[in-house]
């Protein structure tokens, strides 16, 4: 058997996800050679990181939104809990875990599990009630989250952590360091993040997401969306599996956030906003609703554009409110289906004709 | 068939199915939909292994009542007891698990599934995979997923769908959308399967194929059928109960013979007959 048929004779699954990580491998493969030699220039290579925190971003949101079929808002603020509690873990091992990968990994782990928790308080109360109301809790927690950081003050000296809600003189240290200065945000922050981190990130991202929707857990959640009342009827807890799914995505956003936070010297909570949450959102809906490899490519040509295009910056968000505006006319109405139907009957009709010219008369209609 | 005799509650139910716990029994159910009371004083008992019928006009309330006894709807009055235990505050998927599974008036299949994974999802709760499982794959992942794809095909295979298995869901026929619906519902392990008009736009044939279908159900799977039809040669030929509901209250039970010959039933169908006629003179 040859590659090409020994591939097509694959399940569809298989092929999915042959094609997304190696789309991710082979991305990997070509950049990290340029960027450690050098060969590209400093304001693309510094992208890196943040490209793949956006990905797995928008993977993980892609979970809430095209998955599980529910609207989230806030994402960046799953992202801000996993950059500030990473920040403040990476402070607090600072000391005593000497390894930068092996303290990156703690920290990305505890980003996750705050976030996760944040996301499991969000979750138990919202997700229990039928309707839409997961979009505006989650809009408020995102503002929630950044203006509590906004007036969150964190230093570390040699008797520990020392948080207050006022200013820094509170914090009751003699020489210690500031961690998180209020609305500056984390400060003194040791880079530590690395292109291959935010890779693997991704795989690890890829790994749970692409499992889980191949799996009972995955069926679960698919079915819920689907049809909410046919899966109750057939015994499936839809709480559990909602939660399920928010909380996982919840805890990626936070392992991302990490990630991201230990990339920069300094983070402020502001850069964690609405515009960021809608930001990602944009990445899911361009890249296609449940579609993961869809979400990769929408994240890294969007995030690239505004960078290649630097003097239209101001105008980004305008773009993107317009592009989210268009996409969404043309994925939900029906007026637009029909016609995309049409033209890929047209289409397939095209290349039919050509396959088998007498066919015609053979052909089978069955409406009845 | 087994002769009808009167249960002990006075309800009739087949002879082999007496002195075993009915699988289900309500009592002076009720439901009102603010000032409308859509179901009233609706008490039954079906036998374990009884194919009855919930016929009656349209807006009756059938539906309704699979409603309630799936806890779509939480009843206003009157109790529940599924394979004698009552349900009261129980969720859908709860209930379910207690031995409960059903069909939909209009169809609702999870259409952008395959399928196999329609009825590996009503499989759901007899797949032991857990969460880490899932996620990663191993635990016991290849195992539980090779059961519930084995289990699915040979369900499907029971109703001759095997060969459909990698198909859309909502790509399927409307007959075969029908009919997944059932093996979706029969693979939650019910004791007791109701269908909401399941011959609803069947040709003959395909009717016939249902009817035998359905007491194949019965026999195979050992199980109670209940069915909401307005097919009366249905009804008639397969139903041992019957159960005439109008304006959400019960106005005949009995077997068919008893139903045919009741004059209610009759003055119930007759009579909504003239008022249609009217209607269309009109
Ligand atoms: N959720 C609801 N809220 C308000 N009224 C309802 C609700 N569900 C049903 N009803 C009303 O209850 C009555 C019975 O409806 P139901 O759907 O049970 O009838 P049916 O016997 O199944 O009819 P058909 O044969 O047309 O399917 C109708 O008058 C309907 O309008
Ligand atoms: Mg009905």
């Amino acid at each position: 058997m040859s590659i090409a048929s020994k591939y097509k004779a694959l399940s569809k699954y298989a092929r999915t996800n042959i094609k997304t990580y190696g789309l991710v491998i082979i991305a990997f493969a070509i950049m990290f050679p340029l960027q450690s030699t050098g060969t590209i220039n400093n304001s693309i290579s510094g992208q890196l990181v943040p490209i793949c925190t956006y990905i797995v971003l928008a993977i993980s949101l892609n979970l809430t939104v095209g998955i599980l079929g529910e609207l989230s808002l806030g994402h960046a603020g799953f992202m801000s809990v996993g950059a500030f509690s990473g920040v403040i873990a990476a402070a607090a091992f600072r000391d005593s875990v000497a390894s930068d990968p092996l303290r990156l990994l703690i920290v990305i782990i505890i980003g996750g599990i705050f976030a996760g928790i944040a996301g499991l308080l969000i979750g138990i109360p919202v997700l229990r009630l039928r309707g839409d109301y997961l979009a505006i809790v989650t809009l408020a927690f995102g503002e929630i989250i950044k203006n509590i950081i906004n007036c969150l003050y964190v230093g570390i000296d040699s008797k520990g952590l020392h948080f207050s809600m006022k200013d820094t003189a509170s914090l009751g240290m003699t020489n210690g360091k500031i961690v998180l200065n209020g609305p500056q945000g984390a400060v003194g922050i040791t880079k530590i993040a690395t292109f291959t981190a935010g890779f693997i990130l991704i795989l690890i991202t890829l790994f749970i997401v692409l499992n889980m929707i191949y799996s009972k857990t995955g069926r679960a959640i698919t079915a819920i969306r689907d049809n909410r009342i046919a899966a109750e009827s057939v015994g499936i807890s839809v709480t559990k599996y909602k939660l399920t799914a928010f909380i996982t995505s919840a805890a990626l956003a936070g392992m991302a956030g990490a990630l991201y936070a230990m990339n920069f010297s300094t983070v402020a909570p502001k850069k964690f906003d609405f515009n960021t949450s809608i930001l990602i959102l944009v990445f899911v809906v361009l890249g296609g609703m449940g579609n993961i490899m869809g979400s990769i490519i929408a994240t890294t040509v969007l995030y690239m554009l505004p960078e290649l295009l630097r003097e239209f910056a101001d105008y980004r968000m305008l773009i993107y409110a317009i592009v989210l505006i268009l996409v969404m006319l043309a994925t939900n109405s029906t007026k637009a289906k029909l016609i995309t139907e049409s033209v890929k009957f047209k289409i397939k009709g095209v290349f039919v004709r050509k396959n088998k010219d007498d066919s015609d008369k053979g052909e089978v209609t069955d409406n009845g | 068939m087994d002769k009808m005799v009167p249960y002990p509650s006075g309800a009739i139910v087949p002879e082999r199915d007496v002195e075993k716990t009915p699988i289900l029994e309500t009592h002076h159910l009720g439901i009102d939909f603010g000032g409308l009371t859509a179901v009233d004083e609706f008490s039954i008992t079906v036998g374990r292994t009884e194919i009855s019928g919930l016929i009656g006009p349209n807006g009756a309330g059938k539906t309704t009542v699979f409603n309630l006894l799936t806890n779509v709807y939480q009843p206003t009055r009157g109790t529940i007891m599924l394979d004698g235990k009552p349900t009261a505050g129980k969720t859908t998927a709860q209930v379910n698990r207690m031995g409960i599974a059903r069909t939909f008036q209009n169809i609702r299949l999870f259409s952008n599934m395959s399928v196999l994974d329609n009825v590996k999802v009503g499989l759901h709760n007899s797949v032991k995979e857990g969460f880490f499982a899932s996620v990663t794959h191993s635990l016991g992942y290849g195992k539980a997923e090779k059961k519930a794809n084995e289990r699915a095909l040979r369900l499907l295979d029971f109703f001759s769908m095997a060969d459909m298995a990698n198909a859309d869901a909502g790509s399927l026929p409307y007959g075969a959308q029908r009919r997944l619906e059932i093996v979706r519902a029969l693979a939650t392990n019910p004791g007791i399967i109701l269908l909401d008009e399941p011959a609803a736009g069947m040709n003959p044939s395909e009717t016939a194929e249902l009817m035998e279908n359905i007491r194949r159900i019965r026999d195979t799977f050992n199980i109670a059928v209940m069915l909401i039809e307005h097919d009366m040669s249905l009804v008639m030929n397969i139903c041992e109960g019957i159960c005439v509901l109008d304006h959400g209250k019960i106005i005949a039970k009995g077997t068919p013979d008893e139903i045919k010959s009741n004059p209610a039933v009759i003055e119930a169908y007759l009579g909504k007959k003239k008022e249609a006629d009217g209607n269309a003179q009109g």
